[in-house]
């Protein structure tokens, strides 16, 4: 990319530039017109300097050649209209409206066209800059935040896509504009043009010299806005530490003084911007009085006629403005110039892969049969130290590798320079008969897969970041018809415009192939597998089970499921237990549920019926009005109050049964003990309404069978039970999208597929009934032969931003997963496996050992007595091999590898 | 069944006798009431101890284990109390309890057993009580089996 601003505009857009030009011209020339008509309507028609007598008329709108002798003279082209002087008049202001109706017409075409250019200069640009950092080395992103490379995309490149279409066209016409302005007067009058000259100078000279303040500000600006992005970055992602060190206040101080300074540079700025506009604006407005002055006296002398005093200060009115546009762009000018620098400074960077390496190669070579062969391998770092040390070993590609050593043997930066993540300083690395050095990532993102000591998870499904290893290009182009159609090809004419890609994100990316299938069903068995083999299945599956099916899934999954809720329920029954699990029962009020969930008798769709607020709603409050419940469980919600009082009160502010078995919070408890004396005092029907809706909210979590309080008797269930169906029937349309009613012949989509097999609640009281409930129903499920369904919907599971929803572990083998999905020729492993526990450390290794037999693994471990799966040991000390060979050789010879093993 | 016949029933144990009415009703609330069929265990031997139960109806034996499987060496019944010894250390079940009939057991979670230990010192002394008596037994059975073994 360009150091320069300008240079990078010209190399992109001289042809748009170019093109705006001409009509730049025709702009002038209209607007020099448009500035000489009124001298014409006020000397002729209006003083009536042409019209000598009332009956005299003169041809309007006469063309004529002006050539010279030898060619035949003037020669006529139009002899024009001959007209009398009031006609002449209105005709004369017609042909000036025309005059500003087609210049406003250019300005308008010029103005769009200047919009498109900088759209396109800015997208441009913004590709680029991500390009860059597609290609930056590794190091470069221990040295730059990545906040501040997004504020740089994102904005502070945003102005240079305004300055582009600025940047060649504005002086151009805004110069063309003053100079024809000063062109005029000076044509007119050469005192008045040299005043005007004269003002426009000091103007030119004084102003950019106050600006030069100005712009150093505006880096200022720019560059503690950038650091400001990068630190609200740093503090989200170090607020464990913040709060574990109670630092919160000392980060509150450094915000704090950043926009302090923020606000200085900002205020001095402001302050300089406004005191040079006031002198503009003084200089731009001395300059009418001198016209007034002078012009007068020269059409008091007879000099200067009048309408040429009037044109002057009409056209000096448009003097000022392009200058101090001019002067405005300049600013601009500098500011944006500033801008681009600092922002190049960020992204050009030493050691920036070329765009080859990344090239789009739909079946490149890859190493199959022989050998990994590692000569002379260093890696020099940023002090200049050498960490891996003219390393040279060679193995089969089939076999599994261990490389042991110290933490800061250059294990893992043997292993990332054998992942080519990062470029060797010398020596090479071939597989096969391939050079991993200089291999383009079309090669080694397939022959290679790096799994390090932490992964990040992209905050997708746990099955697109699965699948995300096999999207090296587009595979099966998407079709597009219609409008479709002509927007594709709208977008990827633009897009090769700006020289962005033409690869298109609609197409589906998935490589089959590259995962060794031949469609999108057996790739969900590999995906199956791949997490069978490091001990993800049965995570996935639970969450399968506490999933909701998305809305786009066949309709004969549901059926499936139902079929799955009829087999529980005759499997309970057959076993006896049909009483561990009470189902929904249109026709019966169940006692392991909620109260509210009894009301609603369905899944709440969206916030409107959520269990939580139930008692807030105004439709359920009307419900429970009309079928004359209000009275029962605001006498339930008092009773419900007071043994909570009775239960609660003596224990101190935050104790943990407020949270684990209490209706009312701690701090709600005195405002409970009110309203209870309230009642007291007035009795139910008349306390007030806030305090009713309190009490009328309690008893909505109430489970009888799980509390035994012994409030909801059989007759308030019937009543309940009543306002259930009142509740169903009279649902306004609305709110029928707000819930889904439970019905034992459907499938309930708002609802877990667990919720939707069991279709009831589980009895409290019976002894280990969840735990044996939740066997049965996995016995059913596998019976049936859905456990791989239950496991899709589970892939479904969102891991939240950077995988937090799942756990460290969780998240490591989902990376381990994605490596081998792919069927990588050579599997690097530094450390993967290091947070989990040391019983799955063992069983997925062991797996993933025998997943791979005869395909290499290349493991990087953390202590030296894994190593003995491995065929072959290496062993590094400083950045030196120092000892290879098998295992039990090494141990038995008692070199560095027995000291390894003797220190653990 | 209420929550009062469990407060009522609690109030008859010696060790749970002595706890203000309101702090005995808490810990109802808080427990869980649940049904063992025969043979289901209560508690098993090596399992974490995570709560403590009072029979409320039924039988229930308690077996060790040993080299030539496991031994019976006791049977508990109605408002016996199991376990309430191992929720004061973090040590797994030296036992297994077993429902010989149909239990049913309250069960109260070791952390709220605690709790309401800690703020009542008469039930403190009652398990203190219970915890002497025990000493003292398995003092004289030691005595008893030594002398035997002479």
């Amino acid at each position: 990319m360009e150091r320069s601003l300008f240079g990078y505009i010209i190399r992109y857009s001289k042809r748009d530039q170019l093109l705006i030009v001409p009509l730049v011209v025709a702009s002038m020339v209209l607007y020099f017109l448009s500035l000489d008509l009124p001298k014409t309507i006020i000397n002729e028609p209006i003083q009536g300097k042409r019209f000598p007598d009332p009956e005299s008329t003169v041809s309007f709108l006469s063309l004529a050649l002006r050539l010279p002798e030898f060619l035949g003279g003037d020669w006529r082209l139009f002899d024009g209209f001959v007209l009398e002087r009031m006609p002449y008049l209105f005709g004369l202001t017609l042909a000036f409206l025309a005059l500003i109706v087609a210049n406003g017409l250019l300005k308008f075409q010029i103005n769009t066209m200047k919009g498109w250019m900088g759209e396109r200069m800015l997208r441009r640009l913004r590709y680029a800059l991500f390009d860059h950092i597609l290609r930056f080395p590794l190091a470069r992103f221990r040295r730059v935040k990545s906040a501040e490379l997004a504020t740089m995309i994102k904005d502070e490149v945003e102005p240079l896509g305004g300055f582009v279409g600025e940047a060649l066209i504005t002086p151009l016409f805004l110069g063309g504009q003053a100079l024809t302005a000063l062109l005029f007067i000076l044509y007119q009058h050469v005192y008045l043009g040299m005043i005007a000259l004269g003002m426009v100078a000091v103007q030119a000279v004084i102003i950019p010299k106050m600006r030069r303040r100005l712009l150093t500000l505006a880096k200022q600006r720019q560059l503690t806005a950038r650091q400001l992005a990068g630190r609200i970055a740093e503090v989200s992602d170090g607020i464990v530490e913040i709060h574990a060190h109670d630092t919160s206040n000392h980060e509150r101080a450094d915000i704090a003084a950043r926009l302090g300074r923020m606000f200085r540079i900002r205020f001095e700025f402001y302050q300089r911007k406004f005191l040079i506009k006031f002198v503009n604006n003084f200089l731009s407005q001395l300059t009418p009085f001198l016209f007034y002055s002078v012009g007068g006296y020269l059409v008091i002398v007879g000099k200067l006629d009048i309408g040429a005093l009037v044109a002057v200060i009409a056209a000096y009115k448009d003097l000022p403005t392009p200058v101090k546009e001019l002067i405005d762009w300049d600013q601009q000018r500098l500011d944006v110039q500033i801008k681009y620098t600092q922002v190049m400074e960020q992204f050009m960077v030493e050691n920036l892969a070329p765009p080859s390496l990344q090239d789009v190669i739909d079946r490149p070579p890859l190493p199959q049969h022989g050998k990994i062969c590692v000569s002379n391998l260093s890696l020099v770092d940023e002090s200049g130290s050498k960490v891996v040390d003219g390393v040279s070993f060679e193995v089969g590609l089939d076999a599994h590798v261990a490389i042991v050593g110290r933490p800061d043997s250059g294990r893992s930066e043997l292993a990332q320079l054998l992942a080519r993540l990062v470029p060797p300083s010398s020596g090479t690395v071939s597989m096969g008969d391939i050079d991993i050095t200089r291999a383009p990532e079309a090669v080694t993102g397939r022959a290679l897969a790096y799994v390090g000591p932490s992964s990040y998870l992209f905050p997708l499904s746990v099955r697109e970041n699965l699948l995300y290893a096999l999207k090296h290009r587009p595979v099966r182009e998407a079709v597009y018809a219609g409008d479709e159609l002509r927007e594709r090809e709208f977008q990827l004419r633009e897009a090769a415009r700006t020289g962005g890609t033409s690869l298109d994100i609609g197409a589906d990316w998935t490589d089959y192939e590259s995962a060794g299938v031949a469609n999108a069903d057996a790739l969900e068995d590999r995906v199956l597998d791949s997490l069978r083999i490091v001990e993800m299945e049965e995570p996935m599956f639970e969450r399968g089970l506490r999933s909701a099916i998305a809305p786009e899934r066949s309709t004969e999954l549901r059926e499936l499921l139902l079929g799955a809720r009829e087999a529980m329920r005759e499997r309970l029954v057959t076993l006896r237990m049909e009483d561990w699990v009470e189902r929904f029962d249109p026709a019966r009020y169940n006692r392991n549920a909620t109260l509210a969930e009894n009301l609603l008798f369905g899944a709440p769709v969206g916030k409107a019926f959520d269990i939580e607020n139930l008692a807030q709603n105004p439709y359920v409050a009307q419900v429970l009005e009309e079928t004359g419940l209000t009275g029962d469980l605001l006498a339930v919600g008092h009773q419900l109050a007071g043994t909570m009082v009775e239960l609660f009160s003596d224990l101190p502010p935050g104790h943990e049964f407020f949270d684990q078995f209490s209706f009312i919070r701690h701090e709600d408890l005195p405002n409970v003990k009110a309203i209870l004396a309230r009642v007291t005092e007035l009795g139910l029907t008349r306390i007030d309404p806030a305090d009713r809706s309190q009490l009328l909210a309690l008893p909505f979590k109430l489970i009888s069978a799980r509390h035994r309080l012994g409030l909801i008797d059989e007759a308030l269930e019937g009543r309940v039970l009543e306002a259930r169906r009142y509740f169903a029937t009279r649902l306004p349309g609305t709110l029928r999208r707000a819930v889904e009613f439970f019905d034992p012949t459907r499938y309930t989509s708002a609802a877990s597929l667990q919720d939707n097999i069991l279709f009831g609640k589980i009895v409290s009281g019976q002894a280990d009934a969840t735990q044996r409930i939740g066997a049965l129903m996995r016995q059913v499920l596998d019976e049936l032969g859905l456990r791989p369904l239950v496991l899709k919907i589970g892939l479904d599971y969102q891991v939240g931003v950077g995988g937090a929803r799942l756990t460290v572990a969780e998240r490591q083998k989902i990376a381990l997963a994605r490596a081998i999905l792919k069927r990588p020729a050579v599997l690097i492993l530094d450390q993967a496996l290091s947070v989990l526990d040391p019983a799955s450390q063992s069983v997925v290794g062991a797996r993933l050992a025998e997943h791979r037999k005869g395909e290499a693994i290349i493991w990087v471990l953390q202590r030296a007595d894994a190593a003995e799966r491995a065929q072959h040991v290496l062993v590094l000390e400083s950045g030196r091999l120092v000892e290879q060979g098998t295992f039990a050789e090494l141990k038995s010879r008692n070199g560095t590898l027995g000291r390894l093993l003797k220190e653990g | 069944m209420s929550l009062d016949q469990e407060v009522e029933m609690m109030r008859q144990i010696p060790l749970f006798s002595g706890i203000a009415p309101a702090m005995r009703k808490l810990l109802c609330f808080g427990s869980e009431r649940l049904t063992y069929d025969p043979g289901q265990a209560l508690v098993k031997v090596g399992d974490m101890a995570d709560a403590a139960y009072i029979i409320i109806e039924g039988s229930a034996e308690v077996s060790v284990p040993s080299p030539h499987g496991p031994v019976i060496v006791n049977t508990l019944g109605k408002h016996e109390v199991i376990g309430e010894i191992a929720i004061f250390v973090d040590l797994p079940r030296t036992a297994t309890v077993t429902a010989m009939t149909k239990v049913e057991a309250l069960r109260i979670p070791k952390d709220l057993f605690i709790n309401v230990v800690r703020q009542n010192p008469d039930a403190a002394i009652e398990l203190i009580k219970v915890f002497a008596m025990r000493l003292v037994n398995t003092t004289q059975q030691l005595i008893k089996n030594r002398a035997g073994a002479k």
